[in-house]
């Protein structure tokens, strides 16, 4: 089934005070992503992922257009209570404890009063802030206030999240237990679409992926795909220091890093390569196809969107 | 009543308990003690007169005040903090957050002033030694007090779903003022002529008509308030606050959150 359908939503704001003139952040957008998915919506800052968000969240309202969530209508209240949303830099009732939090945003969502205790203790147990239940967040640090975020957004146990920039505000550790934690959401069943700019969290995570600029699509693929298109050279990693100079003809690029060298070189000369470094008795240690990485294929985008952008200009 | 729109509304009153909005009983209690004490010092038949006109007065602008500068802030800083975006992501609906954060403020006020009362009270049993018949009719007036709230918390509510705190604090302290003065506004209306007589009579009837809440002074000075009256009042304040919230659900319900 599909979870996310959207249906040619766009969004234009009227921007200034007295002559209101159209300012377009969302291009009509269409995308599909099916359940089970962890699905990346990449772009730069400004790029209109989290206008995207808040037009599926009902924050916004559409100039035109529609979408499906869980194959009903995204306005209708009651699919809401199958989503969760983490928004990006979030920032909650900072008078109120965690637990506090957690069990206004329960009741808002309908989670009957016995599963809601258990719920809210199983997922600050998940999100790693049971010792500070009884704290209340205005004395949370940004790492902290990300974590309640992150817990406020699983806590009806939804079938959806969208989590916006999650990774935000997290020092290495918390990035990591965020990755596994939208793993696991993935092992068990739920969708997850997450915005990011962090091109090595969508690469490690993502089953799919799209990339967003100045408010258009711009790309939309499986990572495996996007990075797959190989660029007819092959990677040879070696131990030791020396180059041999059959090498150089060859037309390889050596680098030598620690005690390995790593060269890179057309395919068609990858036997030949081998044979050198037998010939030499080096001890092979790799050959991996060169692969265009997730952060080429960005790049590459942006910079074809940069381009169509100054020849209609 | 939604069980949302019960949620909304007591973490309403939370946020103000928490952000110690009840602190002004402190301020009230010492401003009515320290005015009983100095009456004490005067004539015996006026003592009764002040207690009740200050009293009163007090427990109407100290609600006011707050009512507006919570009232104010109760939509624009949700959406200036974003945290009505984790709220309206759930199944919210936007007409529940508003009547919910309505009643929350409405309940403030309501323990708010029920404080007050018990202060008003005891400042009356200190200066009078007990309490007489007409006491009672201090009751009246605190009713007509918590009408005029709910009228200005609606208020203040409808201006925070479309403008700033502080344009929506000019806004509906100006309302407030002159909503005071609608009666005399209807009596220049009366007197008028040509086109300044339909604006001034639609403005008289537009703004909130206060002064008919007012009943202070002839309380003090121990005159009936008709019954009429108190149905008049329930009747207008219950429609004029409706009125003014369905503005301000209108307006919100169309509002892009940005």
């Amino acid at each position: 089934m599909t979870a996310i359908e959207i249906l040619g939503l766009e969004k234009t704001y009227k921007v200034g005070f007295w002559r209101k003139r159209p300012k377009r952040a969302l291009h009509p957008l269409h995308l599909t992503v099916e359940e089970g998915e962890i699905f990346g919506f990449l772009g730069p800052n400004g790029a209109g992922k989290t206008t995207t968000l808040k037009l599926l969240m009902g924050l916004v309202f559409p100039t035109a257009g529609t979408a499906r969530l869980l194959g009903r209508d995204w306005t209708d209240p009651e699919v809401k209570a199958q989503i969760g949303f983490l928004p990006e830099q979030p920032y909650f009732y900072d008078y109120l404890t965690a637990h506090e939090l957690l069990n206004y945003y329960g009741q808002l969502s309908g989670v009957p009063g016995k599963d809601r205790k258990r719920r809210i203790d199983e997922v600050l147990e998940r999100v790693g802030l049971t010792d500070v239940k009884g704290v209340q967040l205005r004395k949370f640090s940004k790492g902290m206030l990300q974590r309640a975020g992150i817990a406020q957004a699983i806590l009806h146990d939804p079938k959806l999240v969208f989590f916006d920039e999650p990774m935000s505000g997290l020092d290495p550790m918390g990035r990591r237990e965020v990755r596994d934690l939208m793993e696991q959401l993935k092992h068990e069943g739920k969708t997850v679409f997450f915005s990011t700019h962090i091109l090595s969290d969508a690469e490690a995570l993502c089953d799919r992926v799209a990339i967003i600029h100045h408010g258009k699509l711009r790309g939309v693929g499986a990572v495996a795909d996007l990075t797959s298109s190989v660029q007819g050279k092959v990677e040879l990693i070696w131990q030791g220091t020396q180059v041999p100079p059959s090498m150089k003809t060859l037309g390889a690029e050596c680098h030598v890093t620690g005690d390995t060298v790593r060269a890179v070189l057309a395919e068609n000369q990858q036997d030949a390569a081998i044979d050198a470094l037998r010939r030499e008795r080096m001890r092979l240690i790799a050959i991996t196809p060169v692969r265009t990485s997730l952060e080429e294929y960005f790049i590459e985008k942006l910079q074809q969107a940069e381009t169509s952008i100054g020849s209609t200009a | 009543m939604s069980a949302r729109i019960v949620h909304i509304a007591s973490n309403t009153f939370r946020e103000a308990v928490r952000d110690r909005v009840l602190y002004n009983l402190i301020a009230f209690a010492l401003l009515l003690s320290g005015a009983a004490i100095l009456v004490g010092q005067i004539s015996i038949d006026i003592k009764r007169l002040v207690v009740i006109n200050l009293g009163l007065t007090a427990v109407s602008l100290f609600g006011v005040v707050i009512a507006i500068f919570i009232g104010i802030g109760l939509v624009s800083k949700e959406i200036e903090k974003r945290t009505l975006y984790t709220v309206l992501s759930r199944p919210v609906r936007r007409w529940e957050f508003i009547i919910g954060k309505f009643f929350g403020l409405a309940g403030t006020l309501v323990v708010n002033t029920f404080f007050m009362a018990i202060g008003v009270f005891a400042a009356l049993l200190y200066v009078s030694h007990k309490f007489a018949r007409p006491d009672a009719l201090v009751l009246v007036a605190l009713y007509f007090i918590i009408l005029q709230f709910l009228i200005i918390c609606a208020l203040a509510l409808l201006f925070s779903s479309f403008s700033s705190p502080l344009l929506s604090a000019v806004f509906a302290f100006s309302l407030f003022v002159i909503g005071s003065f609608a009666e005399d506004l209807r009596g220049f209306a009366g007197m008028a002529r040509g086109p300044t007589r339909w604006l001034a009579s639609a403005a008289a009837y537009l703004v909130p008509n206060f002064s008919a809440f007012n009943v202070i002074t002839s309380i003090a000075h121990e005159q009936p308030v008709a019954g009429q009256l108190v149905l008049h009042n329930t009747l207008y304040a219950l429609f004029y606050a409706a009125m003014a919230l369905s503005g301000a659900v209108l307006i919100f319900e169309h509002r892009d959150l940005k």
